[in-house]
């Protein structure tokens, strides 16, 4: 198991090497100087001269790029041209914005994803239950800046009950805290809330026919028993799994819904980076997120073989 | 008796043989894929939305009587029903059903197109990391990984950002973007295909490896990359519109749906019709995708089912 689980966090440097390497090159073939973006129309030819050579930017393509792998070896992720910042400080201080609506909504789309998922399996082909898989069939196929756009407008605009955007303060109550974060969670869990039920769903009705479930039943043991406690913990593993894809997709997620409703969090960063051609922190938050991505994969893997301990990964298939 | 008995059972046996046969014939055909997919109500449901916007597609010109490109500020902003506009009219003026019948072409094209390209590219990556293994695989699979880690849609504003926007680059860079996960899907198959007894039976005979990968594993992907491809093409039509929304993808005058849709973002205030059609035509056409290949998927691999 450690042999396993040691080779699996050396597989994630390469992944992550490679996605330095992608970064870097993409972010080099923007077009466009960031040295002239920064100094603005007015700069003259020698100032953007001045400028590129204090980013660093004159040397040749090859050695930025070695400067950039050694720098972040050191754990130093560079310096933002747009922020003047160092590009952790910006990250450490836009995580929790994100986190806060992110982990928000995926603690409700698993609550609700797989008590819904449940229900549907228990009752399977009774109307509520098609009226769940019809919703989460919506849920999965709804464009969620496109959902923004319509709670904004109905509970904004047209109902006046909750804020369109921005974040909200403590200062004034708790009230404008959580007001401020209903509609972008609404947003970000619709999709793996309906993920969540369509898999539980699946993965329950497999479990509850299984043999082993009909012999639990024969030998007298409740039914919240069975269901709970054995068809639940066997219906696991498929669970897992999505909830690992849809934390990385829940960043992803918040990329687009942070743009809809203006939430200061990393996706907002990401894109104003990218529009300012911001080398430093375009690799910085890339980096971040890709990081997260395969320490998410890794946990999801690890926990698999706890709950399933069918699946080795010594001789089996590589991941 | 014996006599008489004789012929009945001959008879008997030869109407047997061919009611068995008649049985088998109508078992055969009523298990052929597309039965077996008639038989599937939401999958028809799917197939119905996906043909009807096709045929939105291709024949928008015929199916209103505006232009979609004439601007005209004398009838901007009219909600829908006023002045014979169905959906109303945009800021400028333009019928919205039309703009979004022919936005329907752009983004049903960009949608295949993208997903084209990752197939095509994702395939013959999948079939050479799988096929030939070891350090082949590991390089392109770290490859893909790597991509994979990057978020879609960064990757894709990225490279809409290099590219410039337009269809095409639209196309090139949701194509790349899903390339990592056709790979790997058609990798896993022909991880299990090429040790199945027909592969090796063919090893032996000596068959080549172009012939071995082309003929006797790529065949034998295409049921689960049916199912993928039009899952995949759900998800391309909302990255197109995503980027467009964006305002890195498709921009104004072209009309899909993305770019009605980031149009229409803008006049929420007053007219919120707009962006509500649009994403409603979104929405309705992922849905029918989705139904489709959940559809093709419960048909062509009951194991896979969900």
């Amino acid at each position: 198991m450690l042999k396993t689980v040691l080779k699996r966090i050396l597989q994630c440097i390469p992944t992550l090497f490679i996605v330095m390497t992608f970064t870097f090159i993409l972010t080099r073939m923007i077009p466009g100087n960031p040295a002239a973006t920064i100094l603005g129309p007015q700069a003259s030819a020698a100032d953007i001269a001045a400028m590129e050579v204090k980013l660093g930017l004159d040397l040749p393509k090859w050695q930025q790029y070695i400067n950039y792998i050694v720098d972040v070896l050191q754990l130093d992720f560079g310096t933002s041209y747009m922020y003047n910042q160092p590009v952790l400080d910006l990250i450490a201080e836009r995580i929790p914005n994100t986190l806060q609506i992110s982990l928000v909504a995926l603690v409700v789309a698993l609550i609700l994803g797989v008590g819904a998922g449940m229900f549907s399996a228990l009752h399977q082909y009774s109307v509520l239950d098609y009226v769940l898989m019809i919703l989460a069939l919506v849920g999965v196929s709804i464009p969620i800046f496109w959902l923004g756009l319509m709670l904004v407008n109905v509970f904004s605009v047209e109902l006046g009950w909750l804020p369109p955007l921005g974040r909200g303060s403590l200062e004034n109550g708790l009230w404008d805290v959580v007001s401020h974060m209903i509609l972008p969670c609404a947003c970000l869990c619709t999709i793996p809330m309906a993920t969540f039920a369509r898999i539980t769903r699946s993965s329950m009705l497999e479990v509850i026919h299984n043999d082993s479930i009909k012999a639990l039943r024969a030998r007298g043991i409740s039914e919240t028993s069975v269901i709970w406690k054995h068809a639940l913990k066997n219906a696991l593993p498929p669970i897992v799994t999505v909830l690992g894809l849809q934390i990385a997709s829940c960043f992803t997620g918040a990329i687009l819904t942070e743009t809809i409703f203006s939430w200061p969090g990393m996706g907002t960063m990401i894109v104003n980076a990218i529009t300012n051609r911001d080398y430093m922190l375009i690799q910085g938050v890339v980096l971040f997120f890709a990081l997260v991505f395969v320490l998410v994969n890794l946990l999801v893997d690890m926990i698999y073989m706890l709950i399933n301990p069918r699946v080795s990964y010594e001789g089996g298939d590589k991941k | 008796m014996m006599e008489n008995k004789e012929p009945v059972t001959a008879g008997g046996d030869a109407l047997g043989m061919q009611y068995s046969e008649e049985l088998l014939k109508r078992e055969r055909k009523a298990n052929s894929a597309w039965n077996k997919l008639r038989r599937n109500k939401t999958a028809m449901v799917g197939l119905f939305i996906v043909s009807l916007m096709i045929f939105i597609a291709v024949f928008a010109p015929l199916l209103t009587p505006f232009d979609h490109a004439k601007i005209n500020p004398a009838e901007a902003f009219m909600a829908p029903g006023e002045g014979g506009h169905i959906f109303g009219t945009d800021h400028v003026g333009r019928d919205l059903l039309t703009r979004v019948f022919y936005g329907a072409r752009v983004s049903l094209i960009v949608a295949f197109g993208g997903t084209v390209v990752a197939g095509c590219l994702g395939v013959i990556l999948g079939l050479v990391a799988g096929f030939f293994g070891g350090v082949v695989d590991s390089v392109i699979m770290r490859i893909m990984d790597g991509m994979l880690a990057f978020p879609f849609i960064l990757l894709a504003i990225i490279l809409m950002t290099v590219l410039g926007d337009g269809i095409f680059n639209v196309i090139l860079a949701i194509g790349i973007g899903n390339v990592p996960s056709f790979a790997r899907v058609v990798r896993g198959e022909v991880h299990i295909i090429k040790n199945e007894e027909y592969c090796n039976a063919a090893r032996v005979i000596g068959v080549s490896n172009v012939r071995m990968l082309f003929t006797h594993i790529l065949p034998n992907t295409i049921s689960p990359l049916i199912v993928y491809a039009t899952l995949g093409i759900a998800g391309a039509i909302i990255s197109e519109a995503a980027l467009s929304f964006l305002g890195l993808g498709i921009s104004e005058p072209t009309a899909s749906w993305g770019s009605i849709l980031q149009t229409g973002k803008n006049w929420m205030d007053g007219s919120p019709h707009i962006a509500t059609l649009s994403g409603a035509f979104i929405l309705v056409t992922v849905l029918g995708f989705n139904l489709l290949g959940d559809g093709i998927r419960d048909v062509l691999d009951p194991k896979m089912k969900k």
